[in-house]
């Protein structure tokens, strides 16, 4: 524990980036999934577009896409906006599936009582469709968080300073304390956000707090149904 | 998009294509490499993964190990597994073998939970009464593992396999900052160097690479479908759900 103690503000220092790093795509991709996941709904032609275009997407390596994307939005290599805007494309990818399966998870008769005791179609999908979609849009973002605060650390490649700063440094000088040190805090970092997704989710739902996905151990995600098409996305976090 | 044409002009280059160039060339070497590793990886995996996934999906025990171990995996730090990996064999093996040997273990940890969440996932996604059906005509265990249930899970098994080539090949990308060879190579070169034709370059090679086998990879999951059982690229009737018409013995004919 002797690097560990001796260099304990460089390790907050890098957590504290670390986490405002994987913040930002998590928000990101839960607020643009939720109306993407409604479009893909609406005709088979836009859930070809969403559903494949997210796969695409999400089969680009970290690596490729966080130096390509300076081409796109005009940043330079060395930015941290890249790292931010890849991490959201992940992210949108994996959720905006999940948003469009939430939402036609809820019941054809729920929604026509909904237009008969007349909700208007925004109030509807306010009210009732976003509620009780709600679980498997939790199980989503839990899935989008565990793997974006693992693939922050990739972004050391690109200069970001976070929790891979540990891994590049402790690699160079020979320290393995200070790898292992990273890796520690990464995994509590995604124990802790899962954790706090799991109490959001009791607090914004609380008539699901005795059942489901609010009760499920650490990462134990609902398994979501076989989808042979693309089993993938619930198994695999783009490296 | 000028620097897009500038690397499209790097990569069909044919001086960058000639035997013996300097490193990080020439791409056929750093291509060679990236498939070699990868398959590398993927069949050990496989080995581990395949076996291991039929037993869980087959006997139902080790559900949750399976729930919990592939969501766990996906928290660990790719990048800090193969530094660690290759930090610690670099303590124990010779300077030549400890980054390939580090490295194709990470590469091995990090393709297990896909395949094996594909097998069992497969298996368990196979209709109980095909099973039942099965067994009744007499199948040992064995012959309704290897001669029902595997045939129906194909797809969902090359699934599994399909994505842990791309978590691979990904990764192998990353290695090459480590050391490793690999189309990634011409990446961290070129981050080095500060040359935009390389990094960009390399960036739309590994891009193509991925997009290209995981075409593949779709299309075999496709060709090992079932004919007849139902058509896998629709979502619904799902694959373990029985058509409305007919109805399953615990259902009570009205």
């Amino acid at each position: 524990m002797r690097w560990a103690t001796g260099n304990f503000d460089l390790i907050a220092e890098l957590t504290l980036n670390h986490v405002r790093l994987a913040i930002i795509p998590i928000i990101a991709s839960f607020v643009l999934s939720i109306p993407l996941g409604w479009l893909a709904n609406r005709s088979k032609v836009t859930r070809a577009i969403v559903i494949t275009g997210g796969s695409l997407l999400y089969t680009i390596p970290s690596l490729p896409l966080f130096v390509i994307l300076p081409l796109i939005i005009g940043t330079r290599v060395l930015d941290e906006t890249n790292l931010i805007v890849a991490l959201s494309i992940y992210g949108v990818a994996i959720m905006a599936r999940s948003a469009s399966d939430a939402l036609s998870s809820v019941a054809g008769p729920t929604v026509d009582a909904a237009d008969a005791i007349g909700f208007s179609p925004m109030s509807r999908f306010l009210r009732v469709e976003l509620p009780l979609a709600g679980p498997v849009l939790l199980a989503g973002i839990r899935v989008v968080s565990v793997s974006t605060i693992a693939l922050v650390s990739v972004g050391v490649i690109i200069g970001s300073a976070n929790l891979g700063y540990l891994f590049q440094n402790g690699k160079q000088r020979g320290i393995l304390e200070e790898v292992v040190v990273g890796i520690v805090i990464s995994l509590l970092l995604a124990l802790i956000f899962d954790l706090a997704l799991v109490a959001i989710g009791r607090l914004a739902m609380p008539w699901n707090a005795g059942s489901g996905a609010g009760r499920r151990l650490w990462l134990r995600v609902p398994a979501p149904t076989p989808e042979p098409a693309d089993a993938r996305a619930d198994t695999r976090s783009p490296a | 998009m000028n620097l897009l044409l500038e690397a499209l002009r790097w990569i069909v280059d044919p001086t960058h294509w000639t035997p013996g160039g300097q490193s990080p060339l020439p791409i056929q070497d750093r291509l060679a490499e990236h498939l070699a590793y990868t398959a590398v990886a993927v069949l050990i995996a496989a080995v581990i993964a395949l076996p291991l996934g039929f037993f869980i999906g087959h006997t139902g025990r080790g559900r949750q190990f399976v729930i919990g171990f592939t969501g766990s995996m996906r928290a660990l730090p790719t990048l800090g597994l193969l530094f660690f990996l290759l930090m610690v064999f670099g303590y124990v093996l010779s300077y030549d073998w400890a980054p390939i040997i580090g490295s194709t273990i990470a590469f091995v940890i990090l393709a297990i939970p896909s395949i094996l969440a594909g097998a069992y996932s497969g298996l368990e996604s196979v209709d109980r009464v095909t099973i039942d059906a099965a067994r009744a005509n007499g199948m040992t265990e064995w012959q309704i593992l290897s001669q029902v249930e595997i045939p129906l899970a194909l797809p969902l098994i090359v699934g599994g396999i399909r994505a842990a080539v791309l978590q691979v090949i990904a990764t192998v990308t990353i290695a090459s900052y480590a050391g490793l060879g690999g189309l990634g190579r011409i990446i961290t070169s070129g981050i080095g160097l500060n040359d935009y034709d390389l990094i960009l370059g390399g960036a739309l090679l590994v891009t193509a690479l991925a997009l290209g086998i995981d075409g593949i990879m779709a299309l075999l999951q496709r060709a090992t479908a079932t004919k007849g059982l139902t058509d896998l690229r629709v979502s619904e009737p799902q694959a373990n759900q029985p058509t409305p018409n007919q109805p399953t013995p615990s259902q009570p004919n009205i």
